[in-house]
C-alpha cells in the first residue's frame, strides 16, 4: 500500500516537531528516516501509525485519506524501539495477541490461530520458544518476536522505530540482514526510523534524511551518499573535511588551488566551504596542485585502511584515508609534511552552509 | 575467603539483634497480648463475646462499609492512576494533591468535615432528612466517613507503578486491533495486578480499622451505628476486658489473614515462572541437540 504524507505539522509545546513535512512511499518499498535525535523522524513515523495526531496536514493510506482513521483500523504493524512485548503472556500468547482480540466473526478459530503463530515463530527462528516468556528472551530475540506478533495480523504497512538501536553491533548486523531479506520474501511497505546512517544506507531502498522538523534530502542510498544536497546531509552521512575558500562564476579557488566546478554558474566571488570525506583525499610529497598541507599528527593502521590526521598550520586537522599500499609507498611518518589533493569535492556556498551549522 | 562486602559478625550480630528486639517489642508482643487478654477467661467467654447482638451487629456494619469502600475506591484509584499516568491535562497536579488529601487531614476533622455538610441543621442534611435519609449518626455516615479516609491508597499504589511502566505495551496492543477495554482487560490489568491487590489490602485493612472519622458521624449508638473499633472502645471503657479484646482480636486476625494472602500470591506467581524458567531452558537443550 502507498502512503502519502501532505504538508503535515506537528509542535509540542513551542518545539516544532515536524514543519510542513511532505514526502511519498511507494507501495512495496523499504524506506528509511534518518536523521539525529529531536529531528522528527520519530514523530513522523508515529503520525503514520496513527499513534500521534497531527496539527495540520494529511496522510493518506493508497490514495485515501487516513489522517482521522483510528489506529486500530489502520491496519499497520508497528514495532517499538523497546519491543514493548507483554511481559506477562508467553510468546505465543504475544503472537497470538493481534488475532486473538479480533471482534469473533472476524476471529480464526484456536486451531487456525495456532497454526499462523507457529508459522510466524518459524519465520523468525524461534517457534522453540513458544513458551518462554519475554523476560527470558535476548535483545534480537525480543526483537524478533516483535516482529513477527506485528506481522500477525497481516498489515499493509510495516512501521518500526530504531529497530535494531538496543542491540550490540553483531546481533544488528545479523538482524539487519534478515530484515533486508524479510522484506524481499513479503514486500510490504515498510519504514523504518534510525539514526545510525550506515544502517540507512545499507538496508533501505530509499533515504529521507531529516534535520529540525524538515526534510533535508529523499534519495537512493547510493544517490545520497555520493550526492548530498546540502551540508548537513553532506556532514551526517559520514566524516568530513571542510575548506573554506570562494567560488567566482563556477571557479573555485581556496588559497592557491583553483578547481573548475559544474554548479554555481552563478556565483560572483562568494564564500564558499568544500566538503571532502577523507577517503576522498589523496596524500603526496609534492606540492603541485595542493588543496592543503599539514604536519603528519597520528597515524592509524588498524585494518584494510590507513587514516592519517594531519594538522594544518592554522591548527585545523585533515583527517584522510589512504589504502595500506599507498601508504607504504609514500612511507610517511608522524611529523612529515604532506599534501593532501582532493579526488571529489562537494562545495556549498556559505549562506547555505552558515543557516546548517550542525555539530555532532 | 573473606568477604570483602559484609561486615564483621558482631557488626551483623548486633544489627539482626536490635531488629528482632524492635520487631518483637512493638510488634509481636501487642499482637500475642491482645489474643492473651482475649482468651483469658477460656473460650467460651471469648466466643460469646463475638456472637451478643451488639458485637454481630459492629461485624455486620464494619463489613457493609468495607464492602462499599473497597470497590468504590477500588474503580476511583484505577480511574485516577489512568488519567494521571498516561494523559497530560489542566489540573492534573491538583487532582494528585488532592488525592493526598484525606492523608493530610486529621480523620477526626475529615469526620466533622460530614457533620458540617450532611448535620441534620445543615441544607442537604435537612433536604435528605425530609426525604427519608439521615446521614449523620447512621450508617451512610460511616460509609462516607470510610470511603475518605480510604480513598489515596489504591491510587497511591497505582500510579507510581503505572508511570515506571509507561504506556507501550498498551500502544502495542491498540496498534494490534485491540479495543480500549480488551487492552485494560487483557494488558494493563495483568501489568498492574499486584500492585493492585495490595492497595486492595491496604484499602480493606483501613477500611475496616477505621477509628476517628466514624467515630465522629457514627453517634455510637450500639447495636445500630457502631463498628468493630468504636464497639472496642466502648467496652473497654466499661471495663469489659474480654469483650473488648476479644473484638480486638478480630481485627488482628484480619490483619494476620491479609499478610499470610499475599505470601502465598506471591508464592504461586514465583512458582510458575521458575517453571516456566526450566520449561525455556530444556525447550533451548532440545534446540541445540536438533540441531546438527
Amino acid at each position: 500500500m502507498s502512503i502519502e504524507i501532505r504538508n503535515i505539522r506537528k509542535q509540542f509545546g513551542q518545539f516544532t516537531a515536524l514543519d510542513n513535512v511532505s514526502l511519498d512511499i511507494a507501495s512495496g518499498e523499504l524506506l528509511a528516516l534518518l536523521g539525529p535525535s529531536g529531528c522528527g523522524k520519530t514523530t513522523l513515523l508515529r503520525i503514520i501509525a496513527g499513534l500521534e495526531k497531527p496539527d495540520a496536514g494529511q496522510v493518506l493510506f493508497a490514495g485515501t485519506d487516513a489522517t482521522h482513521t483510528h489506529v486500530a483500523e489502520r491496519q499497520v504493524g508497528f514495532v517499538f524501539q523497546h519491543y514493548a512485548l507483554f511481559r506477562h503472556m508467553t510468546v505465543f500468547d504475544n503472537v497470538a495477541f493481534g488475532l486473538s482480540v479480533k471482534p469473533r466473526r472476524e476471529r480464526p478459530s484456536q486451531e487456525e490461530i495456532r497454526e499462523r503463530v507457529m508459522k510466524l515463530l518459524k519465520m523468525v527462528q524461534l517457534d522453540w520458544l513458544a513458551e518462554a516468556y519475554p523476560g527470558q528472551l535476548s535483545g534480537g530475540q525480543r526483537q524478533r518476536i516483535a516482529l513477527a506478533r506485528s506481522l500477525a495480523v497481516e498489515p499493509k504497512v510495516l512501521l518500526l522505530d530504531e529497530p535494531f538501536g538496543a542491540l550490540d553491533a553483531k546481533v544488528r548486523k545479523d538482524l539487519r540482514r534478515w530484515l533486508r531479506e524479510l522484506h524481499n520474501d513479503m514486500h510490504i511497505t515498510s519504514v523504518f526510523v534510525t539514526h545510525d546512517q550506515e544502517e540507512a544506507l545499507e538496508v533501505s531502498d530509499r533515504v529521507v534524511v531529516m534535520d529540525h522538523g524538515h526534510i533535508e534530502q529523499v534519495g537512493r542510498p547510493d544517490d545520497i551518499y555520493e550526492h548530498p544536497a546540502t551540508p548537513f546531509v553532506t556532514q551526517f552521512l559520514g566524516d568530513v573535511n571542510l575548506f573554506h575558500g570562494r567560488v567566482d562564476a563556477g571557479q573555485l579557488t581556496i588559497g592557491n588551488y583553483e578547481q573548475a566546478l559544474g554548479q554555481h554558474q552563478d556565483a560572483a566571488g562568494d564564500a564558499a566551504v568544500a566538503y571532502v570525506r577523507p577517503h576522498d583525499l589523496d596524500l603526496s610529497l609534492q606540492a603541485d596542485g595542493a588543496l592543503a598541507q599539514g604536519r603528519v599528527e597520528h597515524i592509524h593502521a588498524v585494518g584494510p585502511v590507513v587514516r592519517v590526521e594531519l594538522q594544518q598550520a592554522d591548527g585545523q586537522t585533515i583527517e584522510a584515508a589512504v589504502s595500506k599500499e599507498r601508504f607504504r609507498a609514500l612511507g610517511i611518518v608522524p611529523g612529515d609534511t604532506v599534501y593532501v589533493t582532493p579526488r571529489k569535492l562537494a562545495v556549498f556556498l556559505q549562506e547555505a552552509a552558515g543557516q546548517q551549522d550542525y555539530v555532532i | 575467603m573473606a568477604d570483602l562486602t559484609t561486615e564483621s559478625r558482631p557488626v551483623r550480630y548486633a544489627l539482626t539483634g536490635i531488629a528482632l528486639v524492635f520487631l518483637f517489642l512493638f510488634l509481636l508482643l501487642p499482637l500475642i497480648s491482645v489474643f492473651w487478654e482475649a482468651l483469658q477467661k477460656g473460650w467460651a467467654l471469648y466466643l460469646s463475646a463475638l456472637t451478643e447482638p451488639d458485637a454481630l451487629s459492629a461485624i455486620k456494619l464494619t463489613l457493609i462499609s468495607a464492602v462499599i469502600a473497597v470497590p468504590l475506591n477500588l474503580v476511583f484509584g484505577v480511574a485516577a492512576a489512568w488519567a494521571i499516568s498516561r494523559f497530560e491535562f489542566r489540573g492534573k497536579s491538583l487532582l494528585i494533591t488532592l488525592i493526598d488529601l484525606p492523608f493530610a487531614v486529621s480523620p477526626v476533622v475529615a469526620g466533622l468535615m460530614f457533620i458540617l455538610l450532611f448535620g441534620a441543621n445543615t441544607v442537604a442534611g435537612g433536604w435528605l432528612q425530609d426525604h427519608g435519609l439521615q446521614v449523620i449518626f447512621a450508617v451512610p455516615g460511616i460509609v462516607l466517613a470510610t470511603v475518605f479516609v480510604t480513598f489515596p491508597f489504591v491510587a497511591r499504589e497505582l500510579i507510581p507503578l503505572m508511570q515506571s511502566q509507561g504506556a507501550d505495551e498498551e500502544q502495542a496492543a491498540i496498534v494490534l486491533g485491540a479495543s480500549g477495554w480488551q487492552t485494560f482487560r487483557k494488558v494493563t490489568l495483568p501489568k498492574i495486578k499486584w500492585g493492585l491487590l495490595y492497595g486492595v489490602i491496604l484499602t480493606n485493612a483501613r477500611a475496616m480499622g477505621e477509628f476517628g472519622a466514624v467515630s465522629v458521624v457514627s453517634g455510637h449508638i450500639r447495636g445500630e451505628t457502631n463498628t468493630i473499633p468504636l464497639h472496642v472502645e466502648i467496652l473497654y471503657n466499661e471495663y469489659n476486658f474480654v469483650g473488648a479484646f476479644a473484638c480486638a482480636s478480630l481485627l488482628a486476625l484480619l490483619a494476620l489473614v491479609t499478610l499470610l494472602v499475599k505470601s502465598m500470591v506471591e508464592w504461586n506467581l514465583q512458582r510458575q515462572q521458575q517453571a516456566s524458567t526450566l520449561r525455556t531452558a530444556e525447550a533451548r537443550l532440545q534446540a541445540q541437540a536438533a540441531q546438527p
